[in-house]
């Protein structure tokens, strides 16, 4: 028996030999996302006479994988605003949790208003910014749909670095390079939103999803949409592409002197 | 034996007078916190005003973010539209910094006239941006902020800003990406920098063209037409011209179209 | 020594080790497409050239001849897209008149390839081939490494996702010759205004089966620029000057040999002076 209490219990250094400490410790150095890992790709979205519609395919890529189909990417947030999703799936979820908390004190609240798209979109900016500047960014870039405080159409975009903008129609991820393009031909930037009407705008982001499903490699022909009026907000999260065409493909043949 | 870029000559390999490349280093997919979002800004003041003027393209590499994104704000006014402010601040590189630094200084002047019971004066809040910027000397706002305003003799005051909070008084400065485009028509059309009085005298004895300050639409003229140009040579500067224009009676905010391509 | 001059790649491996820079080159940063219809096909491209964010050219050719009936959009290093192209140019003239036979878009499209495969995608040459020949329309894309593509509509450069997005959302499969020439109009517009490496107007060229190719250079000018508000002329006697020294027109001809153009003054494109 030794005098030793901090040594009883523990295996002998005299039989098994001195204990390698490093195994106890617990400080190592800290980790931080430095790059996404399950990805959501494009979300679009545009403004119309009275109201918003945003759009997302229901794909969680992991690398060049389709690993799952049945995502859905679009959150909605009190009863008049929606958040569409693209970047890392992880980080929506906690978003996500971090709304839906948010939502939850504002109902308790006395003070009847809830938070509109606006404010919702300034706070997810500066969630963005506080965490770029931690350097444990969240890996997101994001479109948030809804209403200001006046009642007019609200769309803003806000990335993992706190970048803020907003216009008639947005993009995020691949859509920026394929889906922007086709809106701003469609509604150009000086034309009254107050011009486009709804079944104008959702046939818009439609005739979008299915170039984004040619196009990017990591996408897919299923989709959630949702428009936002004051009415309220119309979520279909089970929708499919329609009206492809692959008929063009039965007349190609190969790639240089191949004729059939 | 001393090389063309100061550093000494350190190869060992047979054959070769320099250090032959190592295998490439592990690439490591780091977080970058910073981006460029392009555009532009200029600042000329006169006698009795300042403009301060920016495009409103934001950009992410060869994409167009948006083409209505201002880079110049009121400061301290005293509701959300800016109403009753009398300093304005622009701000051009990573919008995000950008943003982040307008509001803080927007809610250092807001405090000050709350507390102190009279607006700020911009040779203060010139001060107080130069230590905000300075505060961040380790992470620094990426953003290149040029504030404008009337001193205390009503005369046009504009302060430009490096940034980690190096600042100085100026008659004009351009900042953002087409600074170096910008400002040489600036040193040559403000402060007639390389223009002499033809026929002042012969050789050394030639006199230079003195500065002075040039009157409101002369500078507006110039404003537009230094955009004009840097949208013609500059990929990321246009679709529209925000210009504000600070005087006694307040300030006026225009806007004029840019080409879009 | 025919092809290309090596003898300098020590000196300048040595220099870009030490932090020397590699020169930049002048790239169009560009929107380039193609499009076949039932009786040819059409190229089209916008007019910037760029060199970093700076727009080196504002109303370049992106186009450029290889036959009559053969031509080619150029994307990428701008030299190289202009050297590789007049090379093979040379030669399907050669080919041509070594057989005795039209040339074909093929014959110039494996030519292509195989000159860039060699160069293993150092030269930057992407390329939309296009024309007609005895076999019918061709309508190819070659890549810098020297793998290529065959498609009634392709796209390449900068602004190629832009151009595409037009392609699939309003191509149809039987595009008569104004259809076709529309279209990509639209397409290189839609690279012009969303891609910033692109921009300025659009080029188009029609190659149509027992027709003489159409070069519309400058078929649309969606960005010409305003007019300037000031006047910036100087008055004679505003730069300083040390010295001077007066060489009569008489003196002159000591050093240059002089001629005076008449005629046409659009001959040279003429630059802009303020008045």
């Amino acid at each position: 028996m030794d005098h030793f209490p901090g040594t009883w219990g523990r295996p002998r250094n005299d039989v098994y030999g001195a204990y390698n400490p490093q195994y106890l410790q617990t400080t190592g150095p800290k980790t931080h996302t430095s790059s996404p890992a399950v990805t959501g790709t494009s979300v679009i979205g545009v403004k119309f006479n009275g109201g918003v519609v945003l759009a997302t395919d229901n794909l969680a890529s992991y690398g060049s994988l389709a690993r799952f189909t049945d995502v859905k990417r679009l959150r909605v947030f009190g009863d008049k605003a929606v958040v569409g999703f693209g970047g890392d799936v992880s980080d929506m979820q906690y978003i996500d949790r971090l709304l839906e908390s948010i939502d939850i004190r504002e109902n308790y609240s006395s003070n009847g208003n809830m938070l509109n798209a606006k404010n919702l979109h300034t706070y997810l900016a500066k969630v963005f910014y506080k965490r770029r500047s931690e350097f444990n960014p969240l890996w997101n870039h994001v479109l948030v749909a809804g209403f200001d405080g006046e009642g007019k159409p609200f769309l803003s975009s806000a990335d993992l670095l706190g970048t803020t903008f907003s216009a008639p129609h947005l993009a995020t991820g691949f859509g920026a390079h394929l889906a922007v393009p086709i809106l701003r031909r469609l509604f150009p930037e000086e034309t009254p939103i107050e011009e486009i009407s709804r079944e104008q705008a959702v046939s818009a982001l439609k005739d979008c999803l299915k170039v984004l499903f040619y196009r990017d490699a990591r996408s897919l022909d299923k989709y959630s949409i949702a428009v936002i009026t004051q009415d309220g907000i119309d979520l279909k999260e089970d929708e499919q592409i329609e009206g492809q065409s692959w008929a063009f493909a039965e007349r190609i043949k190969g790639y240089g002197a191949q004729t059939n | 034996m001393t090389s063309i870029t100061g550093h000494p000559a350190g190869g060992e390999g047979i054959g070769y007078s320099f250090s032959q490349p190592t295998a490439a280093p592990v690439k490591q997919h780091g977080f970058y916190p910073y981006t460029d979002n392009g555009g532009s800004t200029l600042g000329i003041t006169g006698s009795d005003f300042a403009i301060l003027a920016g495009d409103t393209r934001s950009t992410s590499g060869y994409n167009i973010n948006s083409r209505m994104v201002p880079k110049v704000f009121k400061i301290g006014g005293d509701d959300e539209t800016g109403e009753g402010a009398q300093i304005v601040l622009s701000v051009v590189g990573f919008a995000a910094d950008g943003n982040a630094l307008k509001e803080r200084l927007d809610a250092v002047v807001k405090m000050y006239k709350y507390q102190h019971g009279k607006p700020m004066s911009v040779s203060a809040c010139a001060q107080r941006l130069s230590t905000i910027l300075y505060g961040k000397r380790f992470f620094p706002y990426y953003v290149h902020a040029i504030l404008a305003g009337l001193d205390e003799e009503g005369k046009g005051a504009l302060y430009s800003y490096d940034p980690v909070g190096s600042y100085e008084r100026e008659q004009c400065r351009a900042a953002g990406a087409a600074a170096s485009l910008i400002m040489p028509f600036l040193d040559n059309q403000v402060n007639f920098k390389n223009q002499y009085i033809p026929g002042s005298g012969e050789g050394h004895a030639l006199e230079a063209k003195k500065a002075e300050p040039l009157p409101q639409t002369h500078v507006e003229q110039l404003v537009r037409d230094a955009f004009t140009s840097a949208v013609e040579r500059h990929i990321e500067v246009g679709d529209n011209l925000q210009m504000m224009i600070i005087t006694r009676e307040g300030i006026k905010e225009v806007f004029h179209p840019l080409k879009k391509d | 020594m025919p092809g290309f001059d090596f003898s300098n790649y020590n000196r300048n491996a040595a220099l870009h080790a030490r932090g020397v820079p590699l020169p930049k080159a002048t790239s169009t940063g560009t929107t380039i497409v193609g499009c076949i219809y039932d009786n040819g096909v059409v190229i089209a491209a916008d007019t910037r050239a760029t060199s970093g964010p700076i727009v080196a050219d504002k109303n370049c050719e992106k186009l450029h001849y290889i036959a009559p009936k053969i031509w080619c959009a150029g994307a990428g290093t701008a030299a190289d897209t202009e050297f590789t192209t007049a090379l093979i140019s040379s030669n399907v003239e050669l080919h041509s008149l070594s057989t005795g036979r039209d040339p074909r878009v093929i014959t110039c499209m494996t030519m292509l390839k195989q000159h860039l495969f060699r160069y293993q995608g150092h030269i930057g040459a992407y390329l939309v081939v296009a024309g007609v020949d005895p076999t019918g329309i061709g309508l190819y894309t070659v890549h810098a490494h020297g793998s290529t593509d065959k498609l009634p509509y392709v796209t390449m450069g900068s602004g190629s996702l832009a151009a595409m997005s037009v392609f699939e959302s309003m191509w149809q499969p039987d595009l008569d010759k104004d259809g076709a020439v529309k279209l990509c109009a639209e397409a290189i517009k839609a690279g012009i205004f969303n891609d910033l490496g692109s921009g300025s107007n659009v080029d188009v060229c029609i190659i149509e089966k027992d027709k003489p190719t159409q070069l519309l250079r400058n078929y649309e000018k969606p960005n010409e620029r305003g007019q300037k508000e000031r006047n910036y002329r100087f008055p004679r006697g505003t730069t300083a000057w040390l010295n001077q020294k007066v060489i009569s027109k008489e003196d002159m001809k000591k050093y240059v040999t002089i001629e005076t153009l008449s005629g046409d003054s659009n001959l040279a494109e003429k630059m802009d002076v303020d008045s």
